[in-house]
């Protein structure tokens, strides 16, 4: 592009005004600006499998061990084996595993369930995603030296790395090449659109459109069980009332034709009727709202469901167990606490003392919505 | 009352409306083609027991002689209504209350991690309301300050830059109708039926207008190496900053691009407002939201939802890895799961097709559970990786009916059955089941979930 006087002419005027990039000038100057070396640092967060991108430091198992029960534990147990809150993160791995770099459980159709270490094929993966999204409530808060170790600790649960094992930069590659499903990748296949995998083009399946007597007498081989029906709620109530069809009144047995529609109109009118009258009890539920909307907005709910159990109680069953204790409420958000429901500590909660008494007149009323 | 003909909705007829030569015309008539429902609609007036049950679905004249809602004037037609603006941003009708994105029970243990299911079963055309849009967050979403949301552009390119929203609004802007679908779109059902409806089967399945940047003009901005650079991360500013590899060649082609607008309004903050990537045809992970970050690389990211998650198992225990494309697919909206039907006689079948890969280029659709089909009329417009909309005429005769859709794109690729993909892939997938669905017309009138062998 040198070759043209008029193209040096704009670079120059560019290079006055302290833009870098002569391309984007010639085409639409005045938008953008370079960004600055400290910039791209506190971004430019992403570690790949070949580790570019990886900070240097370390971090040891038995350190990633604190950092694991204060901060991981309550939502993925203290061996990685929790489902309660996510799937499990160890479990399923061998021995045998680590040496072949294919996971022989995955093969089991008989074996319950999926664990990250038994699909993990990059170590980089892992850094990588704790350090940007971990721990779930405040992602992005660990040091570089609680990554490393958390992660070695991690490892250390599936039997990768030993208890004495401390992980760095210089050493990743090594657990890299112990990761039980390293070998258990393939992009030989047609759903990458793009040529950059040199995968395979040829779809999977093959189908052909027939349009006459192409398959013998169809038969129904699965057919939604009884008890699916109504699990996603009255269906009654997630169609419109009018039109071609009703949704089905699940919350009554299969019936004969007609027999839904007019019940169906039913719960539209008594769900739309905007102008009823304001009862105490519609002042009360405002309250309820308040409060759920404050449970929500400092993550309570992260472990503790309306009416069933996450990691810590459901709001209802505290609503139960201690009715009318507004202050004994109120006290125990502030400063956390275990054993009242079972060994895994609720962390002090640093909502204002507002918020506070807020939730716990909700939950000593009853928890309602 | 023996005159009344049981398909629905239509007015009760006046005695001798018909004399017998009429009715011997419209015998003959009927024996031929579409209207022979009338025909059979008589018939079954003779022998039917299930006959009052059916006519009260219908529409007929009331002893008075005439219908209250036309005999009686409404309020709304006798009185003055309401003036402009009481709403600043109009909303739907009281009466469309029902029609809400949904959660499925049990599918997530968070909610901010989670999915809400777009009501497929309720809605027109091609263009997902951007309230309905169905919503996949990883770790809960924000309502973020335009102002202050930055795009940075680095890796392999001269210069790393910097873009403020007013930059970006100010770049050549193009619209353009896509679908989005979660990878995981009917993932409950790769094994046998789960759920009741269409919502919880397909919903993870929207189409919008969308407004931006293509990308490649931002990279070109940066000057990018667009050799070397084979694949391009895309990051979000959410507390899980998503991460996902995109395709260079994919980018190369225009498009992709770098979107603000939705359906004519901005981004709403549940789809990434004020900024997310539109990935077309490949699942919707990838459509980052809150889109903080480019970085040109040569080598591709193993991302959490690469490495971890969105790989889909085979039978020989080998995960693939980089799954993106979303094949041909088709389904039937209505009717559909978890609906009743009224009443025998004329329905339009509707619903919905789609390729990853381009346009669709025909719809066929069947009510025998697969043995014979006709080929649907698609509606305009027709566009490549949008939703299309297909509809075809159906008298209901009472009976049980299976009714499905197969669609094909312009490659020429042919909707899969389930027994053709799992013979490739398993049941242990999850992602990217894009079988021929199936829905159980009983003689109840009520819809089933189905798979059929």
């Amino acid at each position: 592009m040198f070759k043209f006087p008029k193209a040096l002419v704009v670079i120059a005027l560019i290079a006055a005004a302290g833009l870098a990039s002569a391309q984007s000038a010639i085409k639409m100057p005045g938008v953008g600006r370079d960004a600055t070396p400290k910039e791209v640092a506190a971004w430019d967060i992403d570690v790949r499998p070949d580790f570019k991108g990886l900070p240097v430091g370390s971090g040891s198992v038995a350190k990633g061990q604190d950092v694991w029960e204060n901060k991981c534990a309550h939502c993925h147990g203290f061996f990685g084996e929790s489902g309660e809150v996510f799937s499990p993160l160890v479990g399923g791995t061998s021995a045998d595993d680590i040496k072949t770099g294919r996971v022989a459980k995955l093969t089991d159709n008989s074996f319950p369930g999926r664990t990250t270490l038994m699909k993990v094929p990059t170590v980089s993966t892992l850094w990588d995603y704790i350090n940007r999204a971990m721990p779930w409530t405040e992602p992005k808060s660990l040091t570089t030296e609680e990554v490393y170790s958390v992660t070695a600790f991690l490892l250390n649960l599936g039997g990768i790395v030993p208890d004495n094992f401390v992980m760095s930069d210089k050493n990743i590659a090594e657990v890299q090449a112990r990761m039980p499903n390293r070998n258990g990748m393939t992009t030989a296949h047609a759903m990458w659109p793009g040529n950059e995998f040199n995968g395979v083009s040829k779809p999977d399946t093959r189908n052909v459109a027939c349009m006459r007597d192409c398959v013998t007498e169809p038969k129904v081989a699965s057919f939604l069980p009884d008890y699916a029906r109504n699990a996603h709620g009255n269906l009654a109530e997630q169609n419109r009332g009018f039109g071609a069809q009703r949704g089905a009144d699940t919350s009554r047995p299969e019936g004969k034709p007609g027999a839904t529609a007019p019940m169906v109109n039913a719960v539209v009118v008594a769900q739309v009727s905007p102008s009823a009258p304001t009862a105490p009890a519609a002042v009360a539920s405002g309250d309820n709202k308040a409060a759920a909307v404050l449970a929500q907005k400092n993550n309570c709910m992260v472990c503790h469901g309306i009416d069933k159990k996450i990691v810590g109680p459901g709001f209802n069953d505290i609503a139960k167990k201690h009715a009318g204790k507004t202050d004994y409420l109120a006290g125990k958000i502030k400063s956390g606490g275990s054993g009242v429901w079972g060994p895994i500590p609720m962390p002090a909660q640093t909502l204002s003392d507002a918020d506070a008494k807020t939730i716990a007149v909700w939950l000593a009323s009853g928890a309602g919505k | 009352m023996d005159d009344n003909m049981s398909s629905g909705r239509v007015r009760k007829a006046p005695e001798n409306f018909l004399d017998r030569d009429g009715i011997k015309t419209v015998f003959s008539e009927a024996k031929n083609g579409r209207r022979s429902f009338i025909r059979s609609a008589f018939a079954a007036v003779a022998t039917t027991a299930t006959l009052p049950a059916v006519l009260a679905q219908g529409n007929p004249v009331p002893v008075e002689g005439g219908d209250p809602n036309i005999l009686n004037l409404p309020q709304h037609s006798k009185a003055l209504g309401q003036g402009v603006a009481v709403e600043g941003y109009g909303k739907p009708s009281q009466y469309e209350v029902n029609i809400q994105r949904r959660q499925s029970p049990g599918l997530t243990q968070t909610t901010q991690a989670s999915v809400s299911f777009a009501p497929l079963q309720s809605l027109f055309g091609i263009v997902t309301p951007s309230g309905l849009h169905f919503e996949r967050h990883h770790q809960g979403w924000w309502d973020i300050d335009p102002s202050k949301h930055r795009l940075m552009l680095n890796g392999m390119v001269k210069a790393a830059k910097v873009f403020t929203l007013d930059e970006i609004m100010r770049l050549p802007s193009v619209s353009r109708f896509h679908f989005i679908e979660c990878g995981a779109n009917t993932a409950v059902e790769w094994g046998n039926v789960a759920v009741p409806t269409v919502q919880y089967t397909h919903g993870m399945l929207s189409c919008s207008e969308f407004t931006g940047v293509p990308l490649i003009t931002l990279l070109e901005l940066a000057g990018a190496d667009l050799k070397n650079g084979k694949f391009v991360l895309a990051e979000g500013a959410d507390g899980s900053s998503m991460t996902r590899t995109i395709p260079m060649s994919l980018i190369k082609s225009g498009e992709v691009f770098v979107a603000y607008g939705q359906n004519g309004e901005m981004l709403r903050p549940e789809q990434g407002y004020p900024l997310r990537l539109i990935v077309p045809g490949v699942q919707g992970v990838s459509w980052i939201k809150y889109l903080r970050r480019i970085e040109v690389g040569d080598k591709p990211y193993a991302a959490k939802d690469e490495a971890v998650h969105y790989m889909d198992l085979q039978p020989g225990g080998l995960h693939r890895q980089y799954t993106n494309l979303q094949e041909c697919k088709s389904v039937v909206t209505t009717p559909s799961g978890g609906q009743v039907l009224l009443d025998k006689g004329f329905y339009n079948i509707t619903g919905l097709a789609w390729s990853g890969k381009g346009k669709v280029k025909k719809v066929d659709v069947s009510v025998d559970g697969g043995r014979n089909w006709r080929t649907a009329r698609l509606e305009t417009p027709v566009l490549s990786k949008a939703l299309t909309r297909f509809n075809m005429d159906w008298v209901w005769d009472g009976k049980p009916a299976i009714i499905q859709s197969r669609a094909t794109d312009d490659t020429g690729f042919v909707q899969p059955t389930y027994q053709q993909l799992r013979g490739v892939r398993g049941t242990r997938s999850i992602y990217h089941n894009n079988a021929i669905q199936s829905w159980l017309v009983q003689e109840s009138g009520e819809v089933k979930n189905v798979q059929v062998s």
